[in-house]
């Protein structure tokens, strides 16, 4: 069975002169650096055009690349200080999802799922919306984290914090996300106790 | 209790706090209980975070957005640090030749005279100074040095920008 290349692979091949190879990285990481963006920015659209300046970054910069941390935390930095940088540009307050938005998504049950499947949906779709609840750094560590799997010192490089910083900010997140969702989705919570 | 359950379920807890923890986790009924919940939350966080999607054509407008450009040549290919710390030690070198030559020319002999120090600097014959052929000879080397470190890195990044040109028109 033949194993996907590795980014470090793919990388080599971009260098090499193969820009078409590019593609893969792009389509492997767009959906974690499209939500990240997402959470500071107001549209779909900013998010989208932020997201496209980030890859472009990226591979302009790939010879930069080393190697001695992982691709994803080196392009989630670059990410994080894009993003940073069109904000201050725009002068953009950051903000989350408005509470109708994040409601709308929360009441998204399908009556032809069994059961299991209805309390399944129900679950994800309370996680995500107290996420969406939070503000974009909370919601960045706990993306970064228990999504993309980086751990503290990644995070921390990431985001231009100390890693004790990181660990702090995590479980603050973790906190408010518990008060969010107590707060929000109390019927929920109580199905899963 | 609750921010070490979550470190140990993260798997960030020290070697010495994983084995107080787990300890605990075999004589107190509470802890477990504790334990038992984070672990749940860790599960269900792990399992639900979904990630937003952006359009079909993303992929595609990347692309076609880094067809026009090029990948940037690696800054440490145009930044040698070996020339910096050259011609930093080009500087530093007449810096200690310097001082080196206005202390072995004070005369310390003259403490209590005045307070100042003995030699009057505007009293320096600079044409003397530079006159002399070891100052000169110093000076040139040092400059002989600086164009032999600048024709160097101006001949690796020319092998470099070659190398990449015909790396690309192969392909």
């Amino acid at each position: 069975m033949a194993t996907q290349p590795s980014d470090n692979d793919l990388i080599v091949q971009v260098l090499r002169g193969n820009q078409q190879v590019f593609a893969e990285l792009v389509k492997r990481y767009q959906n974690f650096v499209f939500t990240i963006i997402l959470r500071y920015v107001e549209n779909r659209e900013d998010a989208e055009e932020i997201s496209q300046d980030v890859f472009v970054k990226a591979y302009r910069s790939l010879a930069d690349f080393r190697g001695d941390s992982k691709f994803s935390t080196w392009l989630y930095t670059i990410t994080s200080t894009t993003c940073i940088t069109h904000l201050r540009r725009k002068k953009q307050d950051v903000f989350s999802l408005d509470q109708e938005n994040v409601f709308a998504r929360a009441e998204n049950l399908n009556s032809g799922f069994t059961a299991n499947e209805v309390e399944q949906k129900s679950k994800i779709n309370m996680v995500n919306s107290a996420i969406a609840l939070l503000s974009p750094d909370d919601a960045q560590v706990i993306t970064l984290f228990y999504k993309a799997e980086q751990s503290l010192d990644e995070i921390a490089t990431i985001m231009g914090l100390e890693t004790n910083t990181v660990k702090v900010r995590l479980h603050r997140a973790r906190q408010r996300l518990r008060e969010k969702m107590e707060k929000h989705f109390v019927a929920e919570l109580s199905d899963l106790r | 209790m609750e921010e070490r359950l979550w470190d140990y379920v993260d798997g960030i807890s020290s070697a010495h706090e994983k084995s107080v923890i787990e300890k605990l986790l075999e004589t107190d009924s509470e802890w477990r209980h504790k334990y038992k919940e984070i672990l749940k939350a860790s599960i269900l966080l792990q399992e639900s975070i979904e990630l937003d999607e952006p359009s079909m054509r993303f992929t595609q407008n990347v692309m076609e957005d880094i067809a026009k450009y090029r990948i940037a040549p690696a800054a440490s290919t145009y930044i040698n640090k070996k020339i910096i710390y050259g011609i930093a030690a080009v500087f530093v070198t007449i810096l200690v030749a310097m001082f080196v030559y206005v202390f072995a020319n004070v005369n310390w002999s003259s403490a209590g005279s005045g307070g100042g120090m003995s030699f009057d600097i505007s009293k320096i014959n600079y044409g003397k100074i530079f006159s002399s052929t070891y100052v000169n000879i110093f000076l040139m080397l040092n400059v002989i040095i600086g164009l032999v470190f600048f024709d160097k890195y101006l001949s690796v990044r020319k092998k470099k920008l070659l190398e990449q040109d015909s790396a690309n028109t192969a392909i």
